[in-house]
Parts: C-alpha cells; structure tokens; sequence
C-alpha cells in the first residue's frame, strides 16, 4: 500500500472522518467521565484536514496517531514530522490515537495496523510528511481564495498564515474548514531536510503534563456508570483446563453478582473490583492437566539440549565450518547458554472495558498495539459484525511486545466475559499482577550451543551457532526471528553455520522487547568477547576487526569507546564490558563498568551508549529510549526468570519473585546520538540488546567466569 | 461507616471495611490518577500521602483510614509538589506514565522530609516504586533539579 492511494483524494480523505463519526453511537449510559477518556480519532468537533490531521478553530492541530502511544514516543514523534511539513508551531500540537482501520492506518511495515518492531517513525516518516505537507497545501490554498492573492505568494511560518504583498495574516484556526474543502495537490512539496526546523530538535513531549497530574486517562480508568468488574481464575499450569468448580463461597462474599465458566478459566463479576478480587479467591477450582506442560524448566533445559547435534533448519552456512575447527595449531571454545522464560510485565496490566450501545454496537476500550486484530477477534467472539465494533485505542501503561499478539488472545479471553453476561451493563475486565507474570506470552526459553574456533595467528575462522527454543511466529520451518542477529553475524568470520530447532510447548511464546536479538544479541556478544579474550585482543579493537564490511557498526562502536575513554584506567575493583548489536535496523553500542556489589551480584555503575538510528526525530525521546532500553535490559539480565517448577507448575507470581530494576540499581547512563541523513529506524527496542552481553563481559572479566545461564542472580527459581 | 479526609474534602464509606484505600479511591471516589500495579506493596502504583506520610493505598483496608487524611495525586498542592511537577515536565521523565502517580508522590514526600536530598536519600525514598520503563535515570535528575529549585 502506498500513501499516494489513500491520499491523493478527497474521498479518501474523507473515509477517514467517516470512521471517527462512529463515536456518535456511543451509548447513553455512558457517564460524562468516561468520554473524557475517549481518545480515539479525538474530538468530533474539528475539521479533520485528513485521515492524519485535524485543526480546531482555536488553531490547535491534533495528529491522530496510527500508533498506540505506551511510552516509546509515537505521539511526539509523529507529531514532529507533521507540524515540520505544516510548518506549525511546536505548541499548537496535539496527538491522539485513530480508530482501528487497517486501510487507512496500516503499519506501511506489515500492512496490518499495528505497532512494533520498533517500526513507527520508520514506517511513518514519508507518510506523515506527505501529510503534513498536504495539509499545508491545503490551508495556503484556502487563504488564497479568501484573500484573493496567488498560493505562490502565501508564505507559513510558525503556525502563522502570511502575505507579505496585502499584509494579510492568519493562524490555521479561520481556514480549517475551507482547507478541508480544498483538492489536495497530487505530490505535496517536501522539504529538504536541510530546511527542518522542528525534527532534530529536543521539543517537549505532549504527553507528559497529563501523565504527572493524574488525568492521562489508561484503561483501567476508564469508568463507566452501572459498571461490571470482573476477575479470571487461571490455571496455574499452561494448557491446562477448567475441570470443575465450586463457587459457592465466592458468591457469598457481598458485592459478587455472578460466577461463569469461559474457555480461559473462571470469571467472577462483581459491583467492584475488590469484591471481584474476594470473590475470585473463595473460588474452589479443579484443574484438568491432561494437555497441559507438566514438565519442569529443568526439565525443558535437557529436553532442548538433546537437540544439538539432530537435524535442524540451516540459518546460515558458508565456508567449510568442520574444516576450521580441524585446521593445524586451531584453538576451541565451546559454550552452552540457556535462557529463561521472560515476562513482560508492564505496569498496566491487561485490561479491557466493553460498552454494548442500544443498537447492538459494542465499543471497546482496550490499550491495542493491534487494533484491527482486537476488533475482529472482539466481533468473532461477540458474534457481531466487525462493523458494529470500535476499538477505542487507550494509552497503555508500557507493553514491551505484550499487548501484541496474533489472534488478539487477551482481547479473546476478556471478549469471553463480556459475551458471558447479558451485555446490559458496561464492564470493565482486569487481570492482576499475578495474572500478567502467570499468563504466559513470554520471550521462550532458549538454549545456544557456540563453538569458535581461531587459527595459529589469533584469527577467528569458524562460528558454529545452534540455537533451540520456540518458534515466536509458530512456524514450522525457519523462523527468522529465532535467528535474527545470529544469522547475518555482522562479524567477516570466513566460515559460519547457524542451525535453528523449534519446539513445540503449550507455554505461550510472544515477541519482547527486541525479540531475537533479546538473546542473539547476549549469546553472540558474550561468545565473541571470550574468543578475542582467548587470543589477547582488546574487545573493542578485536571487534572493530572483524567488523570490516559495516561501517555503522564500526562508528557507532568507536563512538562509545571514545565516550567512555576505553583503555583509561578503570577505578579498583571494577572492570568494563562492551558490545554492539544492530536490531530494527538501528545500530547500538554500549560500554559498561561494573563491579561485584556487597550482596555479591553485579553492580552495574555507568552504561555509555552510542545510538545509529539514521536521522533523528526528536533526540530527547532516542536518549529516553536508550535510558529505559538499558534499564529493561539490566533488570531482565540480572533478574528474571519465569521457571515452571514439579509437575510444571509456574513458580513466579508477582514482583516480589519476578524482580523489576529499581531506581538505586538503575546505572548512571550517557548518550551519543550519530549524526545521519539516513532514513530514521527505530528506538523503542534497540536500546535493550547491547546492555545484557555487556554487563556479562563486564562480570568476566571481574573474575566470575562466563555467564552461562540467565539470569546472573538467581531468585525465586527451582 | 468509615470518615476520612480526601484531598481536603470529607467522604465517607460503608462498603466492606476489608477494602484497600486503592480501590476505594478508583472505584468509589473516582480518582483514577493512584494506581493499581501489583496489589502487595511491591511496586509502589498506588501510594499516596496517609496523614502526611506515604502509604501503598493497595494493602491499606479502608478501615485503618478512619478519621485520617488522605491526599492522592490529584489533589497534592505545596512549594515541593510544585518543584516536583516542573522539574518531571522540564526533562520529561514520563514514559508510559502508568507509575508517575506513584514516583511523584514519593518524591513529594521526600523533599517535604529531606529538602536537599543525596543519591543515596533517593534511593531510599525511591526504591519502593518500580518504573518499568526505568525511567529511574530521569527521576533522579528531576528530584535533584526540584530541590534546587526550592532553595533557590
């Protein structure tokens, strides 16, 4: 799909406003605090310019953001490259999220509308920019009919609407609706970026007054008058079933109005959420286990290991990988890494309310990274047409992957609930934290087996790469994201091979934050620094070596050494790790100090980070991204596991067992952006490869041997 | 029935007494900015200021909140809860925003304590409220810069 089809007339335009008036059906019932939190398509009342823009009389423009804004910076960003075509003032711009509609809104990335693969300022850019142009266009051609002076001669500037010659002057308020009327050009007039005033600047972010004040409106705030809650049981093993209940406790504890069995576990309705909470642990649940994992994660762990060795897919092979391995005076390493479930754990856990209108037309609100996705689900499970369902895209409090997914499984499961009542009274479905650690979706379970092997004359000559674990996007042969940064080793080794296996689990796998790179990234990094530790090279020389056919990596790897002034003297007792992963097509390198804390776990004191995301939007939201990238990434390295114990059953539950990064662990954290006229890639994932492999070069280097299995501090684990 | 102060203004509750002050403040009163993020004072979400001290409003039954005051996000008012919005707005600690409530009310409760906090003040005011976005680097600047700012 090109921007050209969906915006080069006026009627496409307008199936873009058309969508929005479907928020006319909102139902009654709906109490005036809960319109406050519809968000999208925003208000009714402004003239919308196009499927991306609307401007109100009082001058302000509102982007409707095809992206759900959950903290990665969508919102700002593409608000950016609209208001530098349209020439607007940073100040008059607004964002919110659009509806759900795949042909208007389609990640111009997978066609779908959906955010990911930090893909949202990638796949926007020409996009956002030929609009914003577009309406530029559209207001100059609009004040030239009122003013009766040629377009040619109207200039825009800061918001303001020029004509030199008559002295005429305007804001864009007074031409919304007669711009809206107007025939957009075919091919708007783009800047040269040289002329940008707006991107590349450190503006603001719009979101960020509500989000210190308590009124940025989440979903689990949305309210509703007359609103039903409701709580799930689950099981606490994957795949397993509802065999029986008893509820007869549950529906004695005041405020519990209802116990349903659905396909997901056993939902308890209630007047409010405590009471729902109370009711859920009176339940008495008998589980069916018959199709569920009742294996242990050790268990998986040797289960995976008699993999290597069978046959597999081939991810890569060149040269003669056995030949180098046997060659005269050829040294070896050999290393088995095994990596854990993860879980996203957002801060928001998953949520949805649903609103049934007199007319039978259910609205959703729900934090959806795939909006299209979440609504035919919702319809398929409601048994309604997919045009009687609007998904109302809310800020989501984090996601990291987890809001992602195929088939919409959560909207599934809270649709369920919802179909399970008599759809009289909105209601609003929670999962608590112990749902969100317990409730699967995780970043698998993977084992790598690394062999290196170097020459007489220190060179590393074979790579030989097995990597076993589940398939994220359920294929049966090569799934490229298992391989991902392994495969296309940025590395010039001469021979390499690089064998996948899929597993099949009933523990439900997603993509997280940076999907395969989240341990490609690790066991490549890791395994490198040991090989040119091995021959006495320097990590960041050594790398630079190899890394002779990709000039980003090179630069963004030299940048971070001269941050960091690698090879000045590191204070007592700590040593230094480095590495550099490129994902999403964004190149990340980043120097770690660390050293072993009192508790005898790594202390982790400064990251320097170097970032190559081609042209730089809005350099404050790349720096955040790396900051909170890095913290992701500390957290989960250093911390978490989910392990299924005995019999399989999940043994985490809650932040006290699955441990998040906390401020007096966070290091201290600078970064360098590259300057660049390339084509900007995204932030949101990046930031989180480099740190994990970093920290552990860091740690053996301390004296602590290689790390072989994460999490490097084991809590909660069987 | 129960009698407190929320945000200067009386309320009262008589639903079950068991009930955490968290779910009284969203479900009942309708103060959607205190958060629900763990449910067992893991993470800190939901804290509020109990008579002038923080407190994780999701353990708190509603019944220890008798004849006591509470103050919620939205209606924290002084010099610090000033300095703290403008320096969070200033560098934009925000991410997702989903535990700013919670960071926000602890960060108030340490400068009306600790006017001049050190790193390790904020780590020991801090540490009890998780960020997944870790926006921990920039919460530690905009505590620093909102002291200043009270001094100065």
């Amino acid at each position: 799909m090109t921007f050209n089809a969906l915006t080069t007339t006026r009627r496409s335009f307008l199936a873009g406003a058309g969508l929005v008036i479907g928020f006319t059906l909102a139902p009654k019932v709906f109490s005036a605090s809960a319109l406050e939190g519809v968000q999208a398509g925003g208000d009714k009342s402004l003239s919308q310019i196009n499927a991306f823009i609307k401007i109100g009389t009082d001058d302000t423009v509102t982007v409707l953001s095809k992206h759900i804004e959950f903290g990665q910076g969508p919102f700002t960003g593409l608000s950016t490259i609209v208001a530098e075509e349209l020439d607007a003032d940073w100040s008059q711009m607004r964002a919110v999220h659009s509806p759900a509609d795949d042909k208007i809104y389609g990640n111009l990335a997978f066609g779908l509308q959906g955010t990911g693969g930090s893909t949202s300022i990638a796949n926007s850019y020409d996009q956002l920019r030929k609009a914003g142009a577009t309406a530029r266009a559209l207001l100059v051609a609009a004040a030239a009919a009122e003013w009766g002076v040629p377009a040619a001669e109207i200039t825009v500037e800061k918001g303001r609407i020029k004509h030199a010659g008559s002295g005429k002057e305007s804001g864009f308020g007074a031409f919304a609706d007669k711009a809206a009327t107007q025939t957009p050009p075919a091919e708007p007039k783009l800047k040269d970026p040289k002329d940008f005033v707006l991107i590349g600047q450190e503006l603001p972010k719009l979101d960020t007054v509500s989000k210190t004040n308590g009124t940025a409106v989440f979903t689990l705030d949305i309210t509703a008058d007359n609103m039903l809650y409701a709580v799930v049981a689950h099981p606490d093993h994957f795949g397993a079933t509802v065999k029986s209940v008893d509820d007869a406790a549950a529906r004695k504890i005041p405020g519990v109005l209802d116990v349903k069995t659905i396909p997901q576990g056993v939902a308890v309705y209630a007047e409010n959420t405590f009471s729902a909470l109370k009711g859920r642990d009176a339940l008495t649940v008998e589980w069916d286990l018959s199709k569920a994992e009742t294996r242990s994660s050790d268990q998986l762990t040797a289960d995976f290991a008699k993999l290597f060795g069978t046959d597999g897919h081939e991810a890569a092979n060149t040269g003669d990988v056995e030949k180098s391995f046997g060659g005269n005076g050829v040294q070896t390493l050999e290393a088995d890494i095994v990596f854990p479930f993860l879980a996203h754990a957002p801060m928001e856990p998953l949520d949805a309310v649903f609103i049934k209108a007199a007319d039978g037309s259910v609205d959703v609100f729900n934090g959806a990274q795939f909006p299209t996705m979440d609504k035919k689900v919702t319809a398929q499970v409601l048994g309604l047409d997919p045009e009687k369902v609007r998904v109302n895209t809310q800020l989501a409090g984090g996601s990291f992957g987890r809001k992602a997914q195929f088939g919409s499984p959560y909207i599934a499961e809270a649709a369920a609930v919802f179909a399970a009542t008599d759809g009289k009274r909105p209601m609003k479905h929670m999962w608590t934290r112990e749902d969100d650690i317990r409730g699967g979706f995780y970043r698998p379970m993977y084992m790598h087996r690394m062999r290196g092997a170097i020459d007489a004359n220190g060179n590393v000559v074979g790579w030989d790469q097995t990597i076993v674990g589940q398939s994220i996007m359920a294929k049966a042969d090569l799934d490229e994201t298992s391989v991902e940064g392994a495969a296309n080793l940025p590395y010039v080794i001469p021979n390499l091979r690089v064998i996948s296996h899929n597993v099949s689990l009933a523990v439900p796998p997603l993509w997280w934050r940076s999907v395969g790179h989240t341990h490609t990234g690790f066991a490549v990094e890791t395994f490198m620094d040991e090989l040119l530790q091995k021959v006495g090279k320097d990590p960041v020389e050594g790398r630079l070596a190899l890394l002779s056919k990709e000039p980003r990596h090179m630069e963004t790897l030299k940048k971070v050494a001269e941050m960091a002034d690698w090879g000045s003297a590191v204070p007592e007792g700590r040593q230094r790790g480095v590495a550099v992963v490129k994902s999403f097509g964004t190149y990340v390198a980043q120097i770690v100090e660390v050293s072993t804390g009192d508790d005898g776990a790594p202390r982790v004191h400064k990251v320097w980070c170097a970032v190559d995301c081609g042209v730089a939007i809005n350099p404050n939201v790349i720096k955040a991204q790396m900051e909170g990238g890095i913290g992701y990434g500390v957290g989960a390295v250093l911390f978490d596991a989910v392990t299924l114990g005995q019999g399989g059953k999940i043994v985490q539950s809650n932040f006290h067992d699955y441990r998040s990064l906390r401020i007096n662990e966070m290091p201290a954290v600078e970064v360098a952006i590259i300057p660049s006229s390339e084509k900007p890639t995204g932030v949101g994932e990046p930031g989180v490869p480099p740190v994990g492999p970093a920290i552990a070069n860091a740690w053996r280097r301390l004296g602590h041997g290689a790390v072989r299995r994460l999490p490097i501090v084991s809590i909660g684990s069987v | 029935m129960i009698t407190f102060k929320l945000n200067g203004q009386e309320r009262t509750f008589d639903g079950d007494p068991d009930t955490p002050l968290l779910w009284v403040l969203r479900d009942f009163e309708k103060l959607t900015g205190t958060k629900y993020g763990c449910g067992i004072a893991q993470c800190g979400a939901c804290t509020v200021h109990l008579d002038g001290s923080t407190r994780r409003s999701c353990i708190t039954p509603i019944s220890t909140v008798d004849g006591s005051e509470v103050i919620t996000i939205e209606g924290i008012e002084g010099k610090e809860a000033e300095a703290v919005r403008k320096a969070w707005i200033a560098i934009d600690v925000p991410q997702c925003g989903y535990c700013q409530s919670g960071q926000i009310m602890s960060a108030v409760s340490l400068l009306q304590l600790t006017p001049k906090p050190t790193d390790e003040d904020i780590d020991g005011a801090m540490a009890g409220n998780i960020c997944r976005c870790a926006t921990y680097h920039r919460i530690r600047q905009a505590i620093h810069n909102a002291a200043d700012t009270m001094e100065g």
